[in-house]
């Protein structure tokens, strides 16, 4: 075992007995100790949780339990619900707020036996795409520490990138899962709106907001993706199903795909002129895969970006309301009256760019605004999911670039809020039309690591992955580790 | 100049599940604070809302009761406002879509003729926590128990023009909630509250004019007496040359008067939006269906059935048709056979007193509907006399279910002296005794019938047949 | 490639007019009422600066046209799923009150509330 073995990897190991989950664990541990001062991804370590998890694991292993995700360490992102654990959502305002109740992506990892060793740094409440807009102070790039890991999940990124664990759990909204793992050059699925609970899970802007795993391979992915999913029914937009190969991936890894693939390429993720040659790489090797690429159009993509902030910063402005100093959380020191309390203490709770999605939120959904913004953005919200049916009656999944750019310098884009938004220009229609889509490591640019997207059709997650897990096995770009020459 | 009022009324009614609207916390009433908010109602960072299918039951059946239209697609928006005893910021409600559309109903103000009364709408919404003001100083102190409580809300048309219709329209949606069994009516723990928009202008004139709102009233009387006051207030500032405010206005029962609610003023932007945490409501025609067959007979039909086919008294079927208990105990009467006059002399008069005397409910008492109805039919076929009758209700009473009609009637000796010999016997004694009465009636003086039926009741302890001793005595004649 | 070229991906140079929101003026201390946010007069200058950005940008969807496209406020386009009338919880105002700000005896307490 090495700080990059795979979660398959290790499970092996914990099944021949190479070693326990205990000091799998407590490996982890330290690595995470000796790196996080630099990166910055943890912003709670849970040793002595995490220690006595292992251990019962180790237990349940003796008695002859033989689930593979067994004692397994991972960490989750700081939005999820941890009962007795420090639940920050990456935020002053919740910067002392110890959850009374487990998420049930949380409960459904443990009850899989899996190993929770911290909660990682995030982009406050989820928004951002550069991981630089947290209490916590932003997180390293473990390619080029100078540079962002991406956003919101960007601690869970620089954490699997940089060997501190294998998976971790992460949220995506517009590209928070996506644009990060392909700046860190690793392995994220945002899965279909409706397959992960968002029970538990800190709201950003809850028609969006989807869990999905974040790792090294597609094989960890699908394996972390197949314990966090199924039907909550403490979540009104949780989807009723659990597809049955879920559980057989869990069991035997992800099945080969079997066929040739017809694979779309949006004509309008390619219209810009910058450099995509990775990408060119990556299209050769699907068609040497023996898959079909063919052209196809997705017309509303433009309208994407903007849409995708009307929606997301309405849902944002009242989801953030409760967070008023009264039940937990931040309150402000000495209120002088009810109305003093609540705008002091969100005054001094929120940090910047949640404060201006507040009231841009506030904005569109005033008197006389809302059918001029959030009307007009859901029903362009219903062409965008429309183009996406409409290409996949002559495709079976699109391939397009996870980020118009590598992973850029810290305060590169802090003032220019407009330019940042553009880093979910590719991320934002599959999220508003709820589909899944997974980013992987495609290769390089200027030294850092390029991701690219694949897309499918509602709950066509497991051809996302097979197909990721095909292209794993033919190529090495997952393999490639920060301070590798590129 | 002549002023008319136009007053429209929002009803909240809590509905009578067990758990909340969102959340599986309990509803009881009555808890220490806190101790039946769950983190769903205490809005947590992370819980979802998941909508309880009671609730819209409830509101399809009040919907039905109205005969309203039910939307079959209903969707749920966020209302935005900050308050101390909203958790969330926001109160989940319907604002565009409700599940209840147009209905109406007919009350009957006191003195006043019946007439119908329209209803705008009819939506769901989740109650607020309670703030508590006077409980330490300087500070509120906040209660979220009610939090999440299941309300409907039921907006009336701008259609009374009285203080007392307004508290009649009142009653009768009380009623009605009662009735179809979907909130239990206390006022006195807030489990109805209402809202009054009241505006006045000058009569004859078809525009309204400017309305307040008079937030939170929980009486009957108080509702008759908010009304008055705000009627009069705002006829007073228009005559003396000033302009009616839009503004919310708070009534104080102690000093009967209503002032401006100073922190209601903040926002009136609630920015509504669909909560995106819930998909719209979809109601299904099966499940109307399967509403409305398991409606009981509403107020208004039963009346009708009661004069025009029983031929009650105005009256006693509207005191019995208003309260479901009462019109079930009658119609189980009836069931059991009895005559619907008597059933209904019978429950206003010596059942009511009874319950009245005892503190009981018509559903607690004692005397089931089949053996009132057996009662009734010893009176009928002669067996009793009405004053025995009494006698065996007390009798009934006492005995509770395991009173039998016959073996009283019985044990007691109640039956009637029926037997044409005997009664003879004792009227010719008693001739024999009174010659001198006997005569007078003899030669005309009717009042000495009355003296001899008197005395043959007192032999007989009261259980002579009234009728067949005035025959014998009419043919000795 | 540099970085500022990554910059430039921005879709304003084909973005559409959008004569509904000309010269959009934001009223960000109305706007921070609403949303309870004390802001200052220092930070309001700038705030509405990047509002006003940020609004131009939205302000480009404008273009599409959307005559006749119903609204979809939920990727899964279905309904409600209902729960079962039944009392699952029985909180412990104690659990939940371990992190609050301020309470005594079970009750959340706030400045005084003047009605």
């Amino acid at each position: 075992m090495n700080e990059f073995s795979s979660l398959r990897e290790m499970s092996a190991g914990l099944d021949r007995g190479d070693f326990s989950s205990v000091e799998l664990t407590q490996a982890h541990l330290d690595r995470i100790q000796q790196a996080n001062a630099a990166l910055n991804c943890f912003i709670t370590i849970n040793a002595d949780s995490a220690l006595a998890a292992a251990a019962q694991a180790d237990d349940q292993r003796a008695r002859g339990s033989k689930s593979p995700t067994l004692g397994l360490p991972f960490a989750h992102k700081d939005i999820f619900c941890t009962q007795g654990v420090l639940t920050t959502a990456g935020s002053k305002m919740l910067s002392n707020f110890v959850a009374p109740y487990d998420a049930t992506v949380v409960s459904n990892m443990a009850a899989a036996g899996m190993v929770s060793v911290g909660k990682t740094n995030m982009d406050e409440f989820a928004m951002g795409s550069s991981n630089e807009n947290s209490f916590f102070g932003p997180v390293s790039n473990p390619w080029d520490h100078e540079r962002v890991p991406g956003g919101s999940s960007g601690g869970s990124a620089a954490a699997v990138a940089a060997g501190l664990v294998a998976g971790a759990t992460g949220t995506d909204t517009g590209g928070s899962i996506r644009q990060p793992a392909a700046l860190c050059g690793i392995t994220g699925l945002k899965p279909t709106y409706g397959r992960v609970s968002r029970y538990g899970m800190i709201a950003f802007a809850s028609s969006l907001d989807q869990a999905g795993p974040m790792t090294r391979d597609a094989e960890d992915a699908a394996l972390m993706f197949s314990v966090m999913a199924g039907f909550d029914p403490k979540d009104s937009t949780s989807a009723e199903r659990r597809d049955a190969w879920l559980d057989a991936t869990i069991a035997n890894g992800i099945a080969a795909l079997d066929r040739p693939l017809t694979i779309g390429l949006p004509s309008e993720y390619f219209s810009d002129n910058s450099n995509l040659s990775y990408i060119d790489i990556a299209k050769t090797e699907l068609q040497r895969l023996g898959h079909k690429l063919v052209e196809v159009s997705l017309p509303h993509t433009q309208a994407a970006v903007p849409v995708y902030y009307v929606l997301a910063s309405a849902e944002a402005s009242t989801n953030l309301s409760r967070y008023d100093g009264v039940r937990f959380g931040h309150r402000c020191n000495d209120p002088q009256s009810l109305q003093d309390l609540y705008e002091r203490s969100r005054e001094e709770g929120f940090g910047e760019e949640v404060k201006r999605r507040i009231l841009t939120g506030t904005y569109t959904l005033s008197v006389g605004y809302f059918d001029a913004y959030y009307l007009k953005a859901q029903k362009i919200r219903r062409l965008i999911s429309e183009d996406f049916q409409q290409a996949f009656t002559k495709v079976d999944v699109l391939l397009a670039p996870t980020s118009p750019t590598p992973a850029f310098k810290k305060n590169q884009l802090t003032d220019d809020h407009v330019a940042m938004y553009q880093q979910d220009l590719y991320t934002v229609p599959t999220s508003l039309a709820g589909l899944p889509a997974i980013s992987l490591p495609c290769g390089f640019c200027d030294g850092l690591p390029m991701g690219m997207q694949l897309i499918a059709p509602a709950f066509g997650e497991e051809l996302l992955l097979q197909l990721a897990a095909q292209y794993q096995g033919q190529t090495d770009w997952h393999l490639r580790r920060p301070g590798d020459s590129a | 100049m002549n002023w008319e009022a136009v007053i429209g009324l929002e009803i909240h009614v809590q509905l009578a599940t067990k758990s909340k609207i969102f959340s599986g916390a309990s509803t009881a009433y009555g808890a220490s604070p806190n101790a039946q908010a769950c983190n769903i109602d205490l809005g947590l960072p992370g819980v979802l809302p998941v909508l309880n299918e009671k609730a819209v039951e409830m509101a399809v059946r009040f919907g039905l009761a109205i005969g309203a239209q039910i939307n079959r697609y209903s969707i749920f928006d966020r209302k935005n406002y900050f308050y101390a005893d909203l958790p969330k910021g926001y109160q989940i409600s319907q604002f565009e879509t409700p599940v209840v559309g147009e209905g109406t109903i007919t009350i009957t103000p006191e003195n006043g003729k019946p007439r119908r009364v329209g209803i705008t709408r009819a939506h769901l919404e989740e109650d607020a926590g309670k703030s508590v003001h006077d409980l330490y100083p300087g500070m509120t102190a906040v209660d979220l128990n009610r939090t999440g409580t299941p309300l409907l809300e039921i907006v009336s048309e701008p259609d009374m023009r009285t203080a007392q219709e307004a508290s009649a329209y009142f009653r009768q949606i009380h009623t009605l909630v009662r009735y179809i069994g979907i909130c239990d009516g206390n006022l006195a723990e807030g489990s109805m509250r209402c809202d009054a928009n009241v505006s006045v202008r000058p009569t004859g004139q078809s525009e309204f004019g400017e309305r307040t709102e008079i937030k939170n009233i929980n009486s009957f009387r108080f509702v008759e007496q908010a009304i008055e006051y705000e009627v009069a207030r705002q006829i007073d500032v228009l005559e003396s040359g000033g302009r009616i405010e839009r503004e919310t206005r708070l009534y104080d029962p102690d000093k009967d008067e209503t002032r401006s609610m100073r922190s209601k003023e903040l926002s009136n932007d609630y920015r509504y939006f669909p909560d995106p945490d819930l998909l719209p409501l979809s109601i299904s025609e099966e499940l109307i269906e399967r509403i409305r067959s398991d409606l009981p007979e509403l107020p208004d039909a039963r009346q009708e059935r009661y004069t025009s086919t029983l031929g009650l008294t105005d009256s006693d079927a509207t005191a019995i048709s208003n309260d479901i208990d009462r019109a079930n105990y009658f119609d189980a009467c009836l069931a059991a056979g009895a005559d619907p006059k008597q059933s209904a002399n019978w429950m206003m008069g010596e059942l009511s007193a009874y319950l009245n005397k005892h503190d009981v409910t018509l559903s607690e008492t004692p005397i089931a509907p089949e053996l009132l109805a057996q009662l009734i039919a010893r009176i009928d076929d002669d067996t009793l006399s009405s004053k025995t009758a009494k006698t065996l209700f007390d009798a009934l009473w006492t005995a509770g279910a395991s009173g039998n009609v016959d073996a009283l009637i019985e044990s007691l000796n109640l039956a009637q002296l029926s037997d044409d010999g005997a009664l003879t016997q004792i009227i010719d004694d008693l001739i024999a005794a009174n010659p001198k009465q006997f005569d007078e009636l003899r030669g005309g003086k009717d009042k000495m019938l009355g003296f001899f039926v008197g005395q043959v009741m007192k032999a007989t302890q009261g259980k002579a047949n009234p009728q067949q001793v005035n025959q014998i005595i009419r043919d000795k004649l | 490639m540099s970085g500022l070229h990554y910059q430039r991906i921005s879709m304003s140079q084909e973005a559409p007019d959008h004569p509904q929101h000309e010269g959009t003026s934001v009223d960000v201390g109305h706007l921070a009422g609403l949303a309870r946010l004390a802001i200052g007069d220092d930070a309001s200058t700038q705030i509405a600066t990047d509002l006003h950005a940020i609004i131009e940008m939205i302000n480009t969807m404008q273009a599409v046209d959307t005559q006749g496209v119903e609204p979809l406020s939920h990727p899964l386009d279905s309904t409600a799923r209902l729960r079962c009338d039944e009392v699952t919880e029985s909180p412990n105002p104690t659990h939940f009150q371990s992190g609050a700000p301020s309470t005594v005896d079970q009750y959340y307490l706030v400045p005084r509330v003047v009605e």
